[in-house]
């Protein structure tokens, strides 16, 4: 085809009169975007989660960081009635020296109110024994069934009392002591009872968390109520809710900054790389291999190290970089390899044909018809850069203590996922819900920039 | 609109979806044959998990699991858990610990020990798993090897009392004048440098076990990496170690004492640092110990399995930077920290796991005294929390400092779960009660390291095991001298109180220094004890025999069993 | 082709060299004692294992004695597992990274792409919302998650059977591989899943797509000749990395589950600067991604037509 075959068409030509004003691209992608309620409704989903990340405090007053270690761990809307209690360091009981032939410790009860504070026992002691190991069980031990968890051993046989403050429930627990032998060999019978505790705070911290005027406002035993946690707390009784919000700020900034940086970064590059083509395609190939292959924990550090990130810092602005620096090239591949096959397409052809500039060619022919892979990029590398952020943190190059992402939160719950599944399921349901916004909205901007589907084709 | 696009795009019909089906189906069949392979391939290579049950009657066998991959299983150069663990069953020491943490004789059968060294004699029975035999020089040669600064051992160090191992080790005196020598093939003769009471109960640590020379030059530097590359003179022999994968210990029949060992073997099947994933095979019944955490504990309740708990020996404290251009060198600052400083609500509140004990002392309960146990002689100070007097001692501190506040104090952390809860709790616990500030600079393991040996750091979480069954073992840590003391504390009284405990032969002097030390260290705010650590375990009924110890061995299988019917 | 093959080769060694040379770099000019350890050791014991590890040396000159024990094949020793040589430890494990490696990639390769061709054909219907769902929760649930969950599920099947259905953890049959592999490939399967979808709806509205459909050609033949083919391009592109990374990233996947592979070396490695480790692992690495790119870029060839190899 020689260049004399064809010439350009003057711009001047006559085109068929159209009935409806001509809409620009970008309006004509607007409305065909807001035709999408999923997409539509995933926009404001995400501008709801960056409502609650920068509003959310404003309304919800509690400190993401105040621990309440009175109330670990509790469960979305637990009890509020707490019982007020007062810690003193407890003596003991010690018996006179054992008469009879019991076999196992007698007439076990409780000595006072059995609190998550404190719970007290005291049992008659067993003659030619040598002390005492205490168990507690969370469900009723059947005959024949070991006792449960061993949280202490008292020595020698007159010392029958025993003071449980090991991280107590309000449930109710199963305690057995059983008396022990000179080497430590456990005598065959064992005494147990059912205690029923109920959810109790000290003075000292109610007066501390603010929960009571002062230490005269109450006396102990009354029942004062404690703040609500609507969604529980974390192993530290700190506010879920608080913390979440606070988490949605490191979270999304990481996950939605990062991603589209080096998305746009790798897109440059694909696509000249792509659309040039020939070697300074391969050596731009060769390079971004290059990137992939560099090991990400070392330029972490060096990038810490380069933004003189002191001990105890926020290192979030190294780890953008570091993310942004070694985390185009996967994007960078995927748009160069449609480029490649775009170049080849007709109209791509027709319109170089047409005089395009080079360009406006890459602006409006090609990447926007590579906008479907580099959107589903985008929508991936949110929650893995969510994941990483929560990595680095945790060996100490993220975010510092006592700073929460929902990455870190997702961490530290699925320790507890079977016990206290609020503490995992929560963060990973903000995750997923931020993930999946953006995957519709992904999805309708495809739908929306893709040339071929416009008005009037 | 949405449905003009659908209409265009969307071509399902029953060929397409049939094309795919196809399509699915030829990938499915490409893929069984591909697992066909794989698993060929796999099958034959070394590292596969022999599929045996947590006990098994027929073959007399344990299987266990292994927290990490021994990095290697030279003695001399041993340092963690695991080695120590795999070294005690495998090989032997002149004496050992028995059931009941009594020394009881190993390689010699008898010693004559006075003041100033020992002789001792070994039986002449004992052999290597080679078949040579094992003598006093491959004891000399061991000794001299772990002293060789071209070795590199870091636990050179607890050699020390024998005559001239410090010289040796740093390279400024001849080996040969080494302080011990084989008199002949069966007696060993072993000079101190000064009275040291508690040298007998050093010769069952690791470094002290000997290395057949002969065998040592053979493995060409290779000695300890792979189970072809040892030797064994202990219970056990290392019959199959494939690296990070499984380790396999079956009775080592030319052991002398072999009649003592009642299992055939001892299959460490996997090697996992997943404490759930451990807790998951026990379940299935794939192995026979697992050890629990404060998150999995309400699993092993609710399952009804027998658990129990042992305390490990070690004790984990916050040591304090006494470098004298640091903020925590001023006392009244130290003071104020230690008068809210609250173990027993570490304990319950955060670490949340039974066995842990409050801590109160550098000696933990478990150490001998003169008579009795050390601390029920010797009971040491209390911490008392007092808000009140706390605060005044900050405002003194302040004015000593010439500031208005506190700079934030600098909290090196390691990058454990463990590690995260209790320093978010100090951060938070100092904040609230002193409105101190405090940075939590979380580093990875060497990072850490480096910091804390050139002292980056106001406070530092720090943790001590014991290597001997001795108040000196934790005696010493504190010592200006001791490279662990990471905080530069430097203290002339606890000097020579540490002095006295290492060379008299009273234990009444020495129990007494040593309860000066821990007054000293508690009067002077030199580390904060924040607790002894515990761990709670579920173990297979059927086991029997295992001896669990806060020193040495642990868990001790050398004379485990495995009992025919389960008795509850 | 074998010109254009060796071509690519040479530019392959360039790039593993560059990659090598970097590292090393920015690996000695990292803060972090490679020698420390728990119990404090003195001066002198330093002195020799620095001597004895070539640390005593100018950087430089540690460079140039490294690429030349490179070039013949010899990684060095590693710090952490004395006496072993980075060398054995590759040899060992990389075999087990591999196959695991492999097999989640055929799993997510194949998985990707008949998900993402179902959910294109039944596009905004009931199993595309489906399986678009559970692509969102394969990708942001983290992969440790789905290993836990796994692993749990199995105790439940194998205790509820009675007998072993699948093992829990360890290594060594087809049995132990294929939950590990699934967890490990779950989360490149997710993503292209959607990339699958999304280059499928793409050629849906393509040119040649019309023409063939014009020409009255059998939808069945349109949907296997054009778009599978050609949908298959951009999951073809992604492949090569991904291999490396599932390769490389089964660090929380060998833990949990017990897989001496190779994975877990690496990411050790660089918390306690090993520095022979780290060396070793990522150039070998390097040089397998590199590879696997050449292979994916020869593949792309064969299924695509249109793009030579120059």
């Amino acid at each position: 085809m020689s260049d004399l075959s064809f010439k350009p068409i003057s711009l001047a030509a006559d085109v068929e009169e159209r009935s409806r004003p001509s809409l620009s691209y970008w309006q004509d992608a607007w409305i065909r975007l807001r035709a999408n309620k999923r997409a539509f409704a995933s926009l404001f989903v995400i501008i709801g989660m960056l409502v609650f990340a920068c509003a959310g405090p404003l309304v919800w007053h509690i400190d993401p960081d105040a621990q309440d270690l009175d109330q670990t761990s509790k469960p979305p809307w637990g009890d509020r009635n707490a019982l007020v209690q007062s810690y003193e360091p407890w003596a003991g009981v010690t018996s006179a020296e054992p008469q009879g032939n019991n076999l196992s410790p007698e007439s076990l009860e409780v000595v006072g109110d059995a609190t998550t504070t404190f719970v007290r026992l005291v049992w008659d002691p067993v003659p030619n024994s040598n002390g005492y190991r205490i168990y507690r069980q969370i469900v009723e031990p059947r005959v024949g069934d070991p006792l449960g968890l061993p949280i202490g051993d008292t020595k020698g046989a007159t010392s029958v009392s025993f003071e449980d403050r090991l991280d107590i429930k309000p449930k109710s627990y199963w305690y057995s002591v059983v008396a022990v032998n000179e080497q430590g060999e456990e005598f065959p019978e064992a005494a147990t009872l059912k205690v029923d505790v109920a959810f109790s705070t000290t003075i000292a911290n109610a007066v501390e968390r603010g929960y009571i005027e002062d230490e005269n406002s109450v006396a102990i035993g009354d029942t004062i109520k404690v703040p609500l946690h609507p969604l529980g707390t974390d192993y530290l009784g700190r506010d879920m809710l608080s913390r979440l919000m606070e988490g949605a700020r490191i979270s999304l900034f990481i996950g939605i900054v990062a991603p589209f940086l080096f998305v746009i970064a790798g897109v440059i590059y694909g696509s000249f790389a792509g659309f040039i083509g020939g070697n300074f395609d391969h050596v731009l190939m060769r390079f971004a291999d290059f990137v992939i292959a560099l090991p990400f924990l070392l330029f972490m550090i060096l990038f810490k190290l380069l933004f003189g990130i002191g001990p105890g810092e926020s290192g979030i602005l190294p780890m953008l970089v570091a993310l942004v620096v070694l985390s185009w090239p996967g994007a960078a591949r995927l748009v160069r390899g449609e480029i490649l096959q775009i170049r080849e397409e007709g109209y791509v052809e027709a319109s170089r044909l047409l005089g395009t500039k080079t360009p406006r060619l890459i602006l409006r022919h090609m990447i926007p018809n590579t906008m479907g892979v580099v959107l589903v990029t985008f929508t991936f590398a949110v929650p893995s850069a969510i994941f990483t952020e929560a990595f680095l943190s945790f060996i100490g190059m993220g975010v510092t203590a006592p700073t929460a992402s929902w990455g870190s939160m997702c961490n530290d719950g699925i320790k507890t996922m079977e016990t206290t599944p609020h503490e995992l399921i929560f963060p990973a349901l903000f995750i997923s819900i931020t993930v999946l916004a953006f995957n519709f909205l992904g999805d309708g901007l495809r739908d929306a920039l893709d040339a071929r589907m416009r008005y009037g084709e | 609109m949405a449905d003009a696009i659908q209409g265009t795009t969307a071509p399902v019909n029953v060929s397409s979806a049939w094309q795919l089906t196809k399509y699915g189906l030829i990938g499915l069949l490409f893929f069984i044959l591909l697992l066909a392979a794989l698993g060929w391939i796999t099958s034959n290579s070394a590292a596969s998990t022999r599929s045996s049950q947590a006990v098994d009657f027929a073959t007399n066998t344990v299987t266990l699991a292994l927290s990490t991959e021994p990095p290697q299983l030279d003695s001399t150069r041993a340092t963690d858990m695991v080695s120590g663990m795999l070294l005690g069953h495998t090989m032997e020491g002149l004496l050992r610990y028995g059931p009941n943490n009594e020394l009881i004789p190993g390689m010699a059968e008898s010693w004559d020990i006075h003041e100033n060294g020992g002789t001792f004699h070994l039986r002449q029975d004992a052999l290597w798993s080679n078949g040579s035999p094992v003598t006093a020089h491959d004891f000399v040669f061991a000794w001299k090897t772990a002293l060789d600064p071209d070795t590199g051992s870091q636990y050179a160090f607890i050699l020390f009392p024998i005559k001239n191992a410090r010289g040796i080790s740093e390279g400024e005196m001849d080996p040969e004048t080494l302080g011990t020598k084989a008199i002949d093939d069966f007696t060993l003769e072993v000079e101190l440098e000064q009275p040291t009471a508690y040298f007998l109960k050093l010769l069952a640590f690791p470094t002290y076990y000997p290395i057949n020379e002969s065998f040592y030059l053979s493995t060409d530097g290779g000695y300890g990496s792979e189970a072809e590359n040892l030797i064994y003179n202990g219970p056990f022999k290392i019959v199959k170690w494939v690296h990070d994968a499984s380790l396999r210990l079956e009775k080592n029949e030319v052991y002398w004492n072999r009649d003592a060992t009642k299992l055939d073997a001892i299959d460490y099947a996997y090697i996992l640092s997943d404490a759930n994933a451990t807790l998951n095979l026990f379940a299935t019944n794939k192995i026979a110990l697992a050890g629990l955490n404060s998150e999995n504990l309400e699993r092993a309740l609710k399952n009804r399995w027998r658990i129990k708990q042992h305390n490990d020996g070690s004790v984990f404290f916050l040591e304090i930077n006494h470098r004298p251009d640091r903020i925590t060198a001023n006392y009244n600052l130290r003071r104020a920290l230690q008068l809210v400083h609250n173990p027993s609500e570490l304990v319950y509140k955060v670490l949340k796991l039974p066995g842990n004990l409050p801590g109160e002392s550098i000696f933990p309960v478990w150490l001998n005294g003169v008579d009795g146990l050390f601390r029920d002689e010797y009971p040491g100070p209390k911490y008392i929390v007092n808000e009140e007097k706390a605060r005044e001692h900050l405002a003194m501190a302040l004015e000593e400092l010439g500031v208005d506040e506190l700079p934030p104090l600098v909290l090196l952390a390691g990058d454990n779960p463990v590690s995260n809860k209790q320093s978010e709790y100090y951060q938070r616990l100092w904040k609230e009660k002193l409105g101190i500030e405090v940075k939590i600079d979380k580093q990875i393991f060497k990072l850490r390291l480096e910091k804390m040996t050139t002292g980056e750091f106001d406070i530092v979480a720090a943790g001590w095991g014991p290597d001997y069954h001795d108040v000196m073992t934790f005696g010493d840590l504190f010592a200006s001298w001791n490279l662990n003391n990471r905080g530069r504390y430097a203290n002339e009284e606890v000097d020579r109180h540490v002095a006295i405990a290492q060379s008299s032969s009273d234990p009444v002097e020495r129990m007494e220094a040593m309860d000066r030390v821990q007054q000293l260290l508690h009067d002077d705010v030199a580390i904060l004890i924040q607790y002894e650590r515990g761990s709670v375990y579920v173990s297979d009924d059927r086991v029997k025999g295992v001896t669990r110890r806060a020193v040495g061995l642990d868990p001790d299988y050398t004379r485990a069993y495995i009992a025919r019917d389960s008795e509850g | 082709m074998i010109r254009y093959v060796l071509w690519r080769l040479l530019q392959g060694v360039i790039t593993v060299w560059f990659i090598a040379t970097v590292t090393f770099f920015v690996m000695h000019n990292l803060p972090g004692d490679p020698l420390a350890d728990d119990k404090a050791v003195s001066e002198k014991i330093r002195e020799n294992l620095e001597a004895k590890l070539g640390l005593d040396k100018p950087v430089v000159q540690q460079y140039f004695i490294y690429m030349r024990n490179m070039v013949g094949g010899d990684f060095g020793l590693s710090f952490v597992h004395e006496n072993r040589r980075v060398n054995e430890i590759i040899r060992d494990h990389f075999p087990v990274s591999a196959i695991l490696g492999i097999l989640a990639i055929v799993i997510a390769g194949f998985g990707g792409i008949l998900w993402g061709a179902l959910t294109a054909l039944y596009r905004n219907r009931w199993p595309d919302i489906a399986i678009i769902l559970l692509v969102i929760l394969g990708i942001s649930v983290p992969s440790f998650v789905f290993a836990t969950v796994g692993q749990l599920a199995l105790v439940t099947i194998n205790n509820l059977a009675g007998f072993e259905v699948l093992p829990v953890a360890g290594w060594g049959t087809v049995a132990h591989m294929l939950i590990p592999a699934l967890v490990l490939g779950l989360g490149t399967m997710a993503f292209l899943t959607r990339l699958m979808r999304t280059s499928m709806l793409e050629i849906v509205s393509s040119d040649f797509v019309r023409t063939a459909k014009a020409k009255g050609v059998p939808m069945a033949q349109i949907f296997s000749r054009h778009q599978l083919r050609n949908a298959v391009l951009p999951v073809v592109t992604v492949l090569g990395p991904s291999i490396a990374g599932i390769t490389t990233g089964g660090f929380v996947v060998e833990n949990v589950f017990g897989i001496p592979g190779l994975g877990r070396y690496f990411v050790l490695a660089v918390q306690q600067n090993d520095y022979g480790v780290i060396m070793g692992t990522t150039v070998f690495y390097g040089a397998f991604l590199v590879l696997m790119v050449i292979l994916v870029d020869i593949l792309y060839a064969v299924i695509d037509p249109r793009v030579r190899l120059e």
